[in-house]
């Protein structure tokens, strides 16, 4: 029987594929296929290992083109998207391709019409296989193994969903050109030992060595990268599938980040302290709050807290650092030493007390117990930004025109910032809310200072007071 | 103290570095060892080694060279008022970590930042060291971002760009104001020069190197910043304003957004409540309508509501169409592909797919499903040939007739 009259017969033709991802070899059978103009139907495709269908043994020898059979056209487009669509395990993907081609001859420009079914097909063939090698890169891990004569050996065990191990090995060796490697797959195997690539044979996971010491430190950086305050599991899930997780060793550790992340989140916004309701509306809400204030570790030393003293709406507000030990017992700010000095010091200067508000940094007395006595201690940098909380609400209501800030926690509990007091003494620092900041030293401060220095600081002390008066009338002017 | 371990070091200092938004290792020169001594590539495409249970991908080794710092950001974790534990590395651990990460596949590269030691210059000087060490004595040609200091000299800036695939300067914070109330420390003026500088640089490279073909690359993968949400009280309409002029201004390549979120030891000037994760979503989506879409920064600034701020319920693009429903419906079959970005439901693929198939058949309502996810958000938009869309337009309900209905569950609200 001739090869045309089995055509004509309605035969069935097998071609069995030497390799799974073999494009050369389909082009070629194709092209014979179509010259001798055997529809897509006629033709069975049988990929190696392949079960066989039902007429994977078409017993049909494939007809031989006559001499001036027709020439097989097929756009760029198509070409670039076939050779890509072959790497895919869908057993259907030679039929699709010939069937396209088979179309092509008739309609060239096919491969621009999004809405064809058999484009669209293509188009998710070509897309799943692009997604294979990507996630390939990207999720492939080399442990590392100590060859003949101490080099170095990395080797990888990846499971590909498509045949793309051949097609991908380009990139390993432009990347990893000076190692020595071998990423080992069910479907085959590829070794590279930094000259020659070599293809082996399929293997199992057995084969590749089971860990790595760099991988205590990648899990370890995984799990500090981690932010627990924006879990989104789902957007993981998207890119990074469970079915790859059992290959990339950080992957064990995602039940239990998922799991932690909730308490984790609640432990950093606890050590981040301050949760405080609305802003207080009065002087008083102020007064009350800070008696139950527990934002920082002062708060819980258990001591009367001291509020600010004064008319709302005074134009001059005075910020201390925080009640001493007088101040706690009286619950007053500036009763004690420091106060007394500072009253001479404001009358010296003009400075009315009783019109002026006074407050403290920082509302509770900081102290440490030294035998019998309270000895006062610095508040520290962040018990200041704490307190703040309060200090600005007092300077919302009062809306002072002028703050005079005794002392560099005053003018932190101010500015957020630690500035110097020589350097930004004597001149005004503007505010947000256009009122000014002058900042001078705490009068306590100079209580320690004995003779020369003493009479220097006081002096200082006296003209920065002097200054604020001389501001101060001038606002009141203005 | 005892000296801390790699491993204990590398906890405290990836720690510090999670708050950085951008990871993306793309867009750079294509290179590769082929001919050289060492390893690695970069070929345009970026690559996610990981994702991270926060849906953050996993590309470079992001971590910083210390968290010591003499700055005091009230935002930052690093901030010198803070307690955080603090580690340091040195540059020739930093660049034999990146290595021993890199010839496993883990990563694509390094993403260096700092906090800032002794003064600026040094700390930028040990930065540099690192990229060196990678390039010169390892001959890496992975993908390395430098985290510039603005306040640093400009030479070494210079220097990190010669280095660097990409380098970026943090603006920190959307207006003028929130940064000098919430990092002190800075200045925007300076950060705003060095911006400038470092794109005069960048294009008198590119310039060079299309005339000689030795030239020496600098920082091939441009500029980027990233900008803190919700931590003052700018509105979406001033971030989005921002952004586009430092789109003008500085060529860069892009904008990264961090949701303000709750960090260990927070300073108590911050906002008590972090913004939700949707907002910062939705300034990417406003970002990529400015990039993709052809949207005019205004027309970006009309989609807001009346406190300047995008609407969180539906995207910026969705909201943009139901406040200006003149435009639409736009007829599939005819109308230019600058009107046909501005479908809700129709992204840069699906138009350039209805553009080639409309040569060849015209276009049904069907056809359209097919080309696109979800034809029920598309189709109160749009004409096809068998669909007109006439009282679904001008319904005053059309709003929740597309938006899904269940609520986007705030997990820790």
């Amino acid at each position: 029987m001739s090869a045309a009259q089995q055509l004509r017969r309605g035969a069935i033709y097998a071609v069995s594929l030497p390799q799974a991802d073999d494009f050369a070899f389909w082009r070629d059978r194709a092209r014979q296929l179509l010259q001798c103009d055997v529809p897509p139907d006629r033709v069975a495709w049988v990929e190696p290992g392949a079960t066989g269908s039902l007429f994977s043994h078409g017993r049909a020898r494939l007809p031989v083109p006559g001499e001036g059979a027709r020439q097989v056209r097929a756009s760029k487009a198509f070409l670039q998207a076939a050779k890509s669509a072959i790497c895919h395990s869908d057993p259907e993907r030679f039929a699709l391709l010939y069937r396209l081609l088979w179309r092509l001859q008739s309609a060239p420009r096919i491969m621009e019409d999004c809405a064809d079914p058999d484009i669209r097909r293509l188009d998710e063939l070509t897309r799943s296989v692009r997604r294979d090698i990507h996630k390939m890169r990207a999720f492939v891990r080399f442990r590392c193994v100590e060859g003949e004569e101490g080099v170095e050996h990395y080797v990888a065990w990846f499971e590909p969903e498509h045949h793309i191990l051949r097609t991908n090995a380009g990139f390993f060796v432009r990347r990893f050109t000076n190692m020595r490697w071998s990423i080992l797959t069910p479907r085959g195997s590829i070794h590279w030992d930094g000259e020659v690539l070599r293809e082996g044979p399929p293997a199992r996971k057995g084969d590749a060595p089971q860990g790595d010491a760099a991988e205590d430190l990648w899990r370890r950086y995984y799990a500090s990268i981690f932010n627990p305050a924006r879990l989104k599991v789902g957007a993981m899930l998207s890119e990074m599938p469970r079915k790859y997780w059992k290959n990339m060793p950080e992957a064990e550790l995602i039940p239990s980040l998922v799991a932690g992340a909730q308490a984790r989140e609640a432990r950093m916004v606890e050590t981040g302290g301050a949760r405080f309701a609305e802003r207080p509306a009065t002087l008083e809400d102020i007064a009350s709050g800070i008696a139950g204030c527990r934002n920082c570790p002062i708060g819980a030393l258990e001591t009367r807290a001291v509020a600010g003293e004064g008319p709302q709406g005074a134009p001059l507000m005075i910020v201390g650092e925080q009640p001493g030990d007088q101040e706690e017992l009286a619950g007053h700010p500036f009763v004690g030493p420091a106060g007394q000095l500072l009253d001479g010091h404001l009358w010296q200067a003009g400075i009315d007390r009783s019109s002026a508000y006074v407050t403290n940094a920082v509302k509770h007395f900081k102290y440490t117990m030294r035998g019998k006595r309270r000895l006062h201690q610095n508040p520290a940098a962040k018990e200041i930004d704490t307190c703040r909380w309060w200090l600005e609400g007092e300077r919302a209501l009062v809306r002072p025109k002028l703050v005079l800030a005794l002392g560099a926690s005053a003018a932190r509990g101010i500015l957020g910032r630690t500035v110097s007091i020589a350097s930004t003494r004597g001149a005004p620092i503007p505010l947000d809310d256009g009122s000014e900041l002058w900042v001078t030293a705490h009068p306590s401060y100079l209580l320690r200072l004995d003779g020369e220095a003493r009479d220097e600081q006081e002096r200082l002390f006296a003209s920065d007071l002097a200054a604020v008066q001389a501001r101060l009338a001038e606002l009141a002017q203005g | 103290m005892a000296q801390k371990s790699i491993i204990e070091k590398l906890a405290i200092l990836a720690d510090a570095a999670k708050y950085d938004a951008s990871c993306a290792s793309s867009g750079t020169a294509k290179k590769n060892s082929k001919g050289g001594a060492g390893i690695g590539s970069t070929e345009g495409m970026g690559i996610c080694h990981s994702y991270a249970p926060d849906g953050r991908c996993i590309s470079l080794l992001k971590i910083l060279l210390t968290n010591h710092c003499i700055f005091d950001c009230h935002y930052c974790v690093n901030r010198k008022s803070s307690n955080v534990e603090r580690a340091r590395f040195t540059p020739r651990e930093v660049a034999d970590l990146t290595l021993s990460f890199y010839r496993r596949n883990y990563i694509e590269g390094l993403f260096l930042s700092s906090g800032i030691i002794k003064s600026s210059d040094h700390t930028m000087e040990q930065m540099v060291e690192v990229a060196r060490i990678l390039r010169e004595e390892h001959d890496f040609c992975g993908y390395i971002h430098l985290k510039t200091i603005p306040e640093a000299d400009p030479g070494l800036i210079h220097q990190a760009g010669l280095l660097a695939d990409r380098v970026s300067i943090n603006v920190e914070l959307p207006t003028d104001a929130g940064l000098t109330r919430l990092a002190p420390d800075k200045d925007a003026r300076r950060i705003e020069g060095t911006m400038g500088g470092m794109k005069l640089a960048i294009a008198q490279a590119r310039d060079e190197r299309k005339r000689f073909k030795h030239a020496p690359r600098f920082a091939p993968g441009g500029q980027s910043t990233q900008m803190i949400v919700g931590a003052d009280d700018a509105s979406d309409a001033d971030i989005v304003g921002k952004a586009s002029t430092l789109y003008d201004r500085f060529r860069l390549r892009r904008v990264y957004y961090s949701a303000f979120s709750p960090i260990p030891d927070a300073s108590a000037v911050l906002p008590l409540k972090r913004p939700p994760l949707i907002r910062e979503h939705r300034l990417y989506q406003s970002d990529w309508l400015m990039r993709f879409y052809g949207f005019a920064p205004h027309e970006v600034v009309q989609a807001t509501g009346a406190d300047g701020n995008l609407p969180l319920d539906i995207d910026p693009k969705l909201a943009w169409a139901l406040k200006f429903r003149e435009q639409f419906p736009v007829d599939v079959n005819r109308s230019s592909r600058e009107m046909l970005l501005r479908v809700p439901g129709l992204g840069t693929r699906a138009v350039g797919r209805i553009l080639a198939s409309r040569r060849h058949r015209t276009l049904r309502l069907d056809d359209v499903a097919r080309l696109t996810v979800s034809i029920a958000r598309v189709r109160p938009f749009i004409c096809a040939a068998d669909w007109r869309p006439t009282m679904l337009t001008d319904r005053d309900d059309l709003k929740s007739l597309i938006v899904p209905r269940q609520e986007q569950l705030e997990l820790f609200a």
